[in-house]
């Protein structure tokens, strides 16, 4: 069949046409609609993440030879490395959608039974570490403190001033810690003391150090130091 | 037109000097949509994942930090780490939904008989490469795709696979930890999707050279479909 010289342009030109839906890319070069559009995906993602997280599947452990040792386990913080916490009165506000609130000590969360383990602790930047954490499950705490199971959101507030939340999900994961202890010491300062979060399923910023208030909640105000500021908030490992 | 059991729509036409010239329908719409959403989310991908390997750019402990190699700033996508990601965890889907829909479309269409490399095209890759590489005579073309185009196109499948697999075993180590410790746990992921990130760079750098040397109408083929005066015609 010979098509002659304008009906074969035509043709083509049809074809082209088909291709302008690609333009929309476009909108990625558009800086207001760059960052909606961004952000979008990022929630997307966390969201797609949230489906196949599994609460009850425990985290990676690892043997006592695979935990690097004390001084070779890196800390990172964006305001102080201490905030000098005096820890005898150091007290960890409870409140929210729990049956006990009020404020407790170290004693009273130590009460909750203590669970030791080598887990690794990824960095968003991209290194990761193996260390020994103890402490008690935030899910015991919680059970200890009475709160309401079908709440949606842990929030806990910092001495530095660095804020945190997390979902319910992961709060009950059996490796989420309350965690006091590292190495069997209790924590260093730049490591968190007297109480930080160790989440072996979340990202490393999760994890917030130097708690000092923590509150069941349905409605999060704040998302997180470093959420608030463009990082993804569900990011779970 | 049969290219591996597969018809390719002819039609004859004429160039400006109204002689007779004949030219095939090498691309669907759909074919040309996935091309363009996978090569724009492959280069976001690739330069966002520079700006994402800049915060920690090596593969061992933290304490003490070695870095592998510092890549070009300029190059980097999203500004900092936090815009790294978000471009990265936004492409990752453009991408995936992509290129499903890409493979599902050449199974059901039969058009990966085309395209895909198999033992058969095997003798034909070295005269192929002594063509390109040591001036060798050129192999006659009697296939839209020669068994080099072949092996580069459906090593490019194979490399978007393992991005992807790389990918979830760095992203989620606990939720996908058996993918995690078949590649050697995460610290390993990590330098295995680094080195696909590489190979795609070598795919891209050999799939541009390729497309200048084969002029215009193997370019335009890829915006309206029709190739016109096909060598294999």
């Amino acid at each position: 069949m010979r098509i002659d010289r304008r009906t074969f342009a035509r043709m083509n030109r049809r074809e082209l046409l088909k291709m302008t839906p690609l333009i929309a890319l476009g909108a990625f070069a558009v800086p207001p609609a760059r960052a909606a559009l961004l952000s979008a995906g990022e929630r997307f993602n966390g969201w797609a993440a949230s489906l196949w997280y599994r609460s009850g599947h425990r985290a990676a452990t690892y043997p006592d030879s695979a935990v690097a040792p004390l001084k070779r386990f890196p800390y990172n913080y964006y305001d102080v490395l201490d905030p000098e916490i005096d820890t005898d009165k150091w007290r960890l506000k409870v409140g929210g959608l729990v049956k006990r609130p009020g404020e407790y000590t170290l004693a009273q969360i130590q009460s909750v039974p203590k669970v030791r383990q080598n887990t690794r602790h990824v960095c968003v930047e991209g290194w990761d570490v193996i260390g020994n954490f103890g402490g008690a499950r935030i899910g015991d705490f919680l059970k200890f403190v009475g709160a309401d199971p079908s709440a949606r959101f842990i929030y806990v507030e910092c001495a530095d001033n660095y804020y945190e939340s997390l979902d319910m999900a992961c709060a009950m994961q059996p490796n989420s810690l309350l965690c006091y202890e590292m190495y069997g010491e209790p924590l260093l300062p730049g490591h968190g003391a007297p109480l930080r979060l160790l989440l072996p399923t979340k990202i490393g910023y999760k994890s917030a150090k130097y708690l000092t208030s923590l509150e069941v909640t349905n409605v999060v105000r704040r998302w997180g130091y470093w959420e608030d500021q463009g990082y993804p908030w569900y990011y779970s490992l | 037109m049969n290219a591996g059991g597969l018809k390719l729509d002819v039609v004859e036409t004429e160039d400006r000097s109204n002689n007779a010239v004949r030219a095939a329908y090498e691309h669907p719409a759909v074919i040309r949509w996935c091309h363009w959403l996978l090569g724009v989310s492959i280069l976001v991908l690739i330069f966002s994942g520079w700006q994402i390997f800049w915060a920690f750019p090596g593969f061992g402990p933290k304490i003490p930090q070695r870095d592998f190699i510092h890549l070009p700033r300029a190059l980097m996508l999203g500004g900092w780490l936090a815009g790294g990601l978000q471009w990265h965890f936004t492409f990752i889907w453009i991408f995936l939904f992509t290129g499903v829909v890409y493979l599902i479309y050449q199974a059901a269409s039969g058009r990966y008989r085309m395209l895909l490399f198999t033992p058969s095209d095997l003798p034909g890759v070295w005269p192929m490469v002594r063509h390109y590489f040591l001036f060798g005579p050129k192999p006659p073309q009697t296939q839209p795709y020669n068994p080099l185009q072949k092996l580069a196109y459906t090593g490019a499948v194979v490399l978007g696979v393992l991005a992807a697999l790389t990918g979830m075993a760095i992203y989620n180590p606990n939720q996908f930890s058996l993918l995690t410790a078949m590649m050697g746990g995460f610290r390993w992921a990590r330098v295995w999707h680094f080195a696909v990130m590489s190979a795609f760079l070598a795919f891209i750098a050999g799939h541009l050279v390729m497309v200048i040397l084969h002029g215009w109408s193997n370019f335009i083929s890829m915006i309206t479909g029709w190739k016109r005066g096909p060598e294999y015609l």
